[in-house]
């Protein structure tokens, strides 16, 4: 079953009057509406979800990261249902599912989203709420460069530790080891190009 | 020298046979290769299937899967390398003791297969460490990989223990270690062994594709 977003925004609104929040609209097929929290907020939202018992949101299934250079594109995938001043430069996102196995509700899915992309790349951890964010906030770490305030353990998961780059970022630069291929084309056509000797 | 065949051929039927020290050697390394028991993807799958009753490799004398490097013959690289991986796989190379034997089993493998675009997949493992018989399939099944198997005893009965053209193990001025590369701050250090592997340099016309 969906989430009453609305009414658990307004439950949200009041027991949190400090917490900026805004209901993100999907224009697409799925309709899948999201809440974006201001990561000052983030883990005083997930636990209320949590210990709310008409709420009960019990389970983090699904945490996730995406790279927005452009922050229009991603104003275009969540339109904000009130109007708010779109952000300046690039970000990173972070995106929780959460779902009740009790009441069977779900996902509701909660977007917190940092400054910028380079600099001010952090965001609170929900570790101390729901335990199997632990080793999903390192992948968005080792993957995005998202930094997680208060996880017990940020290190690399996938990458090994010397690795520097942000391999999921979409400015990241593969190494040039490129091989033979048969038939390029489009961008491998390119690659292999610079490869040619006439 | 080689044994006139009818010569051979009478004194078999005598119960005499008459064989080189060469191939004597050559028989028993070929018929005893014993495995590394390491599978990293679903290659393995089908190589613990080829193991197994159905399609028992034990007939090729490769059941015994040894739990240590020293103790094994062949490496079966069953699955895909990771970046991350590699400087293991290279350090397990270089830990088992000469005559070994490395098959490439699945596109993983040899060349990175599907994956090969990706930022942490090594495409193909023969970049670091000498591959004496590829396996293409994804995965293989497992009578490709006795296929492989009956292959490599093909080439291990063919091998020179003297001369110019002898094998690597038989020779002292062979290779020892292989270099075990680094995990870097972009990319695995170096990139391939240019001892073991070097890219494939081609000419073709820019303008013409």
């Amino acid at each position: 079953m969906t989430p009453d977003l609305p009414a658990i925004l307004a439950r949200l609104r009041v027991a949190l009057p400090a917490a900026t929040l805004t209901h993100l609209r999907n224009p697409g097929p799925s309709g899948q509406d999201s809440l974006l929290v201001a990561p000052d907020h983030l883990g005083a939202v997930c636990q209320f979800l949590h210990d709310t018992a008409e709420l009960d949101f019990d389970l983090l299934s699904n945490v996730t990261g995406i790279d927005w250079p452009e922050p229009a594109q991603a104003d275009a995938v969540a339109v904000p249902v009130e109007g708010t001043t779109p952000a300046a430069c690039g970000f990173l996102e972070v995106v929780y599912h959460l779902y009740s196995t009790a009441l069977r509700v779900g996902p509701l899915v909660l977007r917190a989203r940092t400054v910028d992309r380079v600099n001010q790349v952090h965001i609170p951890s929900v570790v101390a709420v729901y335990r199997s964010a632990e080793l999903q906030e390192r992948e968005i770490f080792d993957l995005y460069g998202v930094e997680f305030i208060g996880h017990p353990d940020l290190r690399r998961i996938l990458m090994w530790d010397e690795f520097l780059d942000h391999p999921m970022r979409k400015d990241y630069v593969a190494p040039d080891d490129y091989q033979y291929e048969p038939t390029p084309h489009d961008a491998v056509l390119e690659k292999a190009q610079q490869h040619y000797t006439v | 020298m080689a044994i006139d065949s009818k010569l051979a051929d009478d004194l078999k039927s005598q119960g005499v046979h008459v064989t080189s020290f060469e191939g004597l050697i050559n028989w028993g390394r070929s018929s005893s290769l014993w495995p590394l028991q390491f599978g990293l993807a679903c290659c393995a799958i089908e190589m613990i299937s080829a193991t197994m009753a159905k399609y028992d490799m034990a007939r090729f004398g490769a059941e015994v899967f040894r739990p240590s490097p020293r103790q094994a013959d062949l490496m079966i690289v069953a699955g895909t390398v990771t970046k991350k991986m590699i400087p293991q796989v290279v350090r397990l190379y270089n830990q088992m003791a000469e005559p070994k034997y490395v098959i490439a089993m699945g596109a993983c493998a040899i060349s990175g297969g599907p994956f090969k675009d990706g930022y942490n997949v090594l495409k193909g493992v023969d970049r670091f460490i000498p591959v004496d018989v590829s396996i293409p399939g994804c995965p293989p099944r497992p009578e490709a990989l006795l296929h492989g198997l009956i292959t490599l005893r093909e080439k291990i009965a063919q091998e020179k223990l003297i001369g110019q053209h002898r094998a690597r193990h038989a020779d002292p001025e062979g290779p020892g270690d292989l270099p075990v590369p680094v995990c870097g701050a972009h990319d695995i250090e170096p990139a391939f062994n240019p001892d073991v592997w070097n890219p494939p340099s081609f000419t073709r016309d820019a303008s013409a594709s």
